[in-house]
């Protein structure tokens, strides 16, 4: 496992984001267990993504949390915090030891962040849809303020269903807000089957761009691609605000897991979770043929 | 100590906001009554003043820049002014997201299309993160009158007040509501700002200098009756004191502006002093000024005490004269009702 470093920077190897992202699946694993449950599957199809933002992409300072120009990550889709978590004590915004008390009794780390006992929380959440308005008056702070830093918002595909996510695109569109990325993490599954059963999302691209977003639409386990469509961010300033549309596996990593259904919220016990470990351990493997798009 | 009383409140047209007046445009008086003493102008007036040396502020409102006179914030603070179209629980959200960045956000609309429609964004995005977030609540209680249920707000103080680290306040008049925005300057954690229909009669010819949230204000001395109103009910309620003042009962006055955290003592005052308490709110009689009241007398003896609000029930269409008259929450009704309280038999 290599260290964590003081800043994020464009110096890391697409093997160490892989590797990043195989430590964030095996720690989401590791405090499930201490739960009693945990968000595994949304969390999986989030991994790579993760890794390459704090890793590679934000500009953060983990001995400042609070630094005024950093930029800005709300987690919208708040049931990943479990893989965020691990990712901040790595960087050090806190004492890795802390994550052994996970989800207990006075804990700071519960299922959904808590900026206020989580030093590197951006903002907390928990209720689908409100995430990407974070992220918008957040863009509009920097404005105010005339800094330069970028918001990115990471919204689940099914938060998509929520009404105030679509107010939120308006305005930021109408507002010109450049600085602002949001990140789809378009895993295919809400609880009660996948999106497009449930209530159809598609065509994610078409839908923002139509309300004036610029969309890019990407494999979202390929660290590399990740990588390139933050190089292709612009400035912050005026313009369309940003969109990455990541296509995900809901429950990417583990077979078992793979787009089922079953693992939305789970517990791995006894046997189940050595060989889930293993597999894990094994690094991503490809897709089972059924499940490639 | 001491209101002047000017006068029973005028009620004699509606002032919505929503389709400005050719009065209200050139807007230094309307109907004789000044802009200065009317709340409507003095929100945005003030914050625009506020702002030129507290570069916190931000003011947002949801397509309401006339309605709320946050125009005149606009006018002055072109860059720190966000119309959010008609999307309240966007603009409330993004205002803890600004808050988050430093800034001191002020968003204000219709009391139901914040309170009731954001009820869940003033929750888990201004009150549970601590985000100095001002939720302005305006044309609160029955005050849209005619405009129906769905522009009423008879809920939002029993629905803000079950919020943890929710600062809940109501503002009787212009000069209070100065006062209300000078002290949330450095008020932790987010608050409820509640608001009438703008064009309330004047309480306070000055604000005490010692106002604070969560100390109630003595307008009145009595000794048969304490009337503890909030909001728009002050003026009435100090009007009915002074018709029960002509027929020889002494009634103490409590202006309780701020509904969370309530002023405990002063109610343990009134139930000890003067034996008896009437609450006055245009608001449901569940779960607002009146809740509030008794889960403080609860602890204490029996005494006679009586809610007085809209009795959980919708209001029926009608100007908000009419309909104060109708709900006796005008000074001849609380005057009435008073009178009830303290004929009634257990006294």
């Amino acid at each position: 496992m290599q260290g964590s470093q003081a800043r994020s920077g464009h110096n890391v190897s697409p093997d160490f984001l892989a590797e990043r992202a195989k430590f964030i699946r095996l720690e989401t694993v590791r405090l499930s267990r201490i739960a009693g449950a945990g968000h595994y599957s949304s969390t999986f199809s989030a991994a790579e993504l993760l890794a390459a933002l704090y890793y590679a992409q934000l500009r953060i300072d983990p001995a400042q949390p609070g630094w005024p120009d950093r930029d800005r990550f709300v987690l919208s889709k708040g049931h990943a915090a479990i893989g965020l978590y691990p990712v901040l004590a790595d960087l050090g915004y806190f004492d890795k030891g802390l994550l052994d008390n996970y989800t207990r009794f006075g804990s700071p780390f519960g299922d959904h962040p808590d900026m206020k006992k989580v030093p590197g929380i951006d903002f907390s959440s928990g209720s689908l849809g409100h995430g990407l308005s974070i992220a918008l008056g957040m863009a509009l702070g920097a404005r105010v303020q005339q800094r330069s830093f970028r918001v990115y918002c990471m919204l689940g595909d099914g938060e998509l269903h929520e009404g105030q996510v679509w107010e939120a695109a308006m305005a930021a569109a109408h507002y010109r807000l450049q600085g602002l990325v949001a990140i789809v993490d378009r895993n295919r599954l809400c609880i009660d089957g996948t999106t497009e059963e449930v209530m159809q999302v598609e065509p994610i691209e078409k839908r923002f761009e139509s309300f004036g977003w610029q969309v890019t639409r990407i494999d979202g386990h390929d660290v590399e691609a990740i990588l390139s469509a933050f190089d292709a961010l612009p400035p912050v300033g005026e313009g369309a605000p940003r969109m990455i549309v990541a296509d995900t596996i809901k429950g990417r990593g583990v077979k078992r897991m793979e787009l089922s259904l079953n693992w939305h919220v789970g517990n791995l016990v006894g046997s189940d979770y050595d060989e889930v470990v293993a597999e894990l351990e094994a690094g991503l493997q490809p897709l089972a043929p059924e499940l490639v798009r | 100590m001491s209101a002047t009383a000017k006068g029973s409140q005028d009620q004699s047209d509606i002032f919505t906001g929503t389709t400005p007046t050719p009065e209200l445009k050139d807007a230094r008086s309307v109907k004789g009554t000044p802009a200065a003493a009317m709340p409507a102008f003095v929100l945005g007036q003030e914050l625009a003043e506020l702002a030129v040396s507290d570069p916190r502020i931000v003011v947002l409102t949801a397509d309401l820049a006339s309605a709320n006179r946050t125009v005149e914030f606009k006018a002055r603070h072109p860059e720190r002014f966000f119309d959010f179209g008609i999307a309240e629980k966007n603009m409330i959200t993004a205002a803890a997201g600004l808050a988050s960045c430093g800034q001191l956000p002020f968003a204000a609309t219709f009391a139901s299309f914040c309170a009731l429609l954001g009820a869940e964004q003033i929750r888990t995005d201004c009150a549970y993160p601590r985000m100095p977030v001002r939720v302005v609540g305006h044309h609160s209680g029955l005050s849209m009158g005619f405009y129906g249920t769905s522009h009423h707000a008879l809920e939002d103080l029993g629905m803000m007040r079950t919020i943890a680290d929710l600062t809940v306040v109501c503002v009787a008049d212009a000069n209070q509501l100065r006062a209300v925005l000078r002290a949330s300057l450095d008020h932790p954690g987010a608050m409820y700002i509640r608001l009438g229909r703008g064009r309330d009669p004047e309480v306070y010819a000055e604000v005490p200098a010692d106002f604070r949230f969560g100390r109630a204000t003595r307008l009145r001395e009595g000794r048969d009756l304490t009337i503890v109103a909030t909001g728009a009910e002050v003026r009435p309620s100090l009007d009915a004191a002074a018709l029960l003042e002509a027929e020889g009962v002494s009634v103490r006055v409590v202006d309780m502006h701020t509904i969370k955290p309530l002023d405990a003592g002063e109610i343990r005052a009134a139930a000890a002093e003067t034996g008896a308490i009437l609450s006055v709110e245009e608001h449901n009689v569940m779960g607002g000024l009146g809740s509030a009241i008794a889960e403080v007398l609860v602890e204490l003896d029996r005494l006679p005490f009586k809610r007085h609000g809209v009795e959980d029930q919708f209001v029926p269409v009608g100007p908000p004269a009419a309909l104060y008259a109708h709900f006796k929450l005008d000074a001849a009704g609380i005057a009435e009702t008073a009178r009830a309280l303290l004929d009634a038999p257990h006294r």
